[in-house]
């Protein structure tokens, strides 16, 4: 067991980045399919700001995925089937649906928080370490920058909507 | 999970090991640290009510300490799944060790609702093996 929050080999640095990759793949099944869930009627009624917050959440994850998947790649990582990673999300998600429109946003907030934590956390952990990469430090560490400030937008905006819904 | 839980977790298995306190040797061992270094946390836990220590008996932990415990170990063993049942990692054991204190426990939660982890969580962790009982990846593991 070691001790102390830091990443101290590639091996360590390209298995966070893959979580990462999953982390991403979560919200973004998640927001699809609570939208793919709904009803016509509830479709119709749903707010047009939600239906916008959910399919931004989607394609942002998505970005997200592709720029840390890039990272990964560069790097002598093992692969790992994000093909099958993807199933297995969906299908989870797919019997698993938030009960109400406050629900949903509740859960795309923890989404987003969760995925804000685990990029500040992965920061924290890059800067505490003097280990030297395959991959050129401070691509990664902009690059995660980049994705930890994107998250925290989205947990303002999704707030901002949870307050006007009050 | 942060250094204390870190500790936590490892009184808590070695306990159950020993069916008893545990030693500051055994926990030096554990957590790959030096004697000095688990006297001071002990010290530390013991401030905060976590843990008692007693000069040549060893340490235990208090039912709060406990509870800390189990949440730390439960948030051990989902990486532990994860690596092993998603990813597929074959050295899980060693991966997961390494990537206990980057992983926080929303993220661990989150991660969790893609495996199937059972109910009875963390009490599938065996602490002789060092691995959770329902790991599917035995076969392909270490």
């Amino acid at each position: 067991m070691s001790l102390g929050q830091r990443v101290s080999t590639d091996r360590q640095l390209a298995r966070l980045l893959q979580i990462g990759v999953v982390l991403e793949e979560v919200v973004e099944a998640r927001a699809y399919s609570h939208l793919e869930s709904l009803s016509p009627d509830e479709r119709a009624e749903l707010d047009e700001e939600i239906a916008e917050l959910l399919d931004h959440a989607a394609e942002e994850s998505a970005e997200h995925r592709a720029r840390l998947e890039s990272l990964v790649d560069e790097m002598d990582a093992e692969t790992v089937g994000y093909d099958e990673i993807e199933l297995l999300v969906r299908e989870h998600y797919a019997s698993n649906q938030p009960e109400d429109f406050d629900g949903l946003l509740y859960d795309q907030l923890c989404n987003e928080e969760t995925a804000y934590k685990f990029y500040d956390d992965l920061i924290e952990a890059i800067e505490a370490s003097d280990a030297d990469y395959t991959v050129d430090e401070e691509l990664v560490l902009d690059t995660l920058y980049a994705i930890r400030e994107e998250e925290k937008e989205g947990v303002e905006e999704v707030t901002a909507i949870m307050e006007d819904r009050e | 999970m942060n250094t204390a839980d870190q500790y936590l977790k490892a009184i808590y298995l070695a306990q159950m090991m020993e069916d008893g306190p545990a030693s500051t040797g055994q926990l030096a061992d554990m957590l790959d640290v030096s004697p000095a270094s688990v006297n001071e946390m002990i010290g530390k836990l013991e401030d905060r009510g976590l843990a008692d220590h007693e000069k040549y008996k060893g340490v235990e932990l208090t039912d709060d300490g406990i509870g800390r415990a189990r949440d730390a170990l439960q948030t051990y063993c989902i990486i532990e799944r994860f690596l092993a049942n998603v990813l597929e990692v074959e050295s899980y054991r060693e991966e997961a060790r390494a990537l206990e204190s980057v992983i926080d426990d929303t993220v661990a939660e989150r991660l969790d609702t893609i495996i199937d982890r059972r109910s009875e969580c963390p009490d599938c962790f065996d602490p002789e093996a060092d691995r959770c009982e329902c790991l599917i990846a035995e076969g392909q593991a270490d």
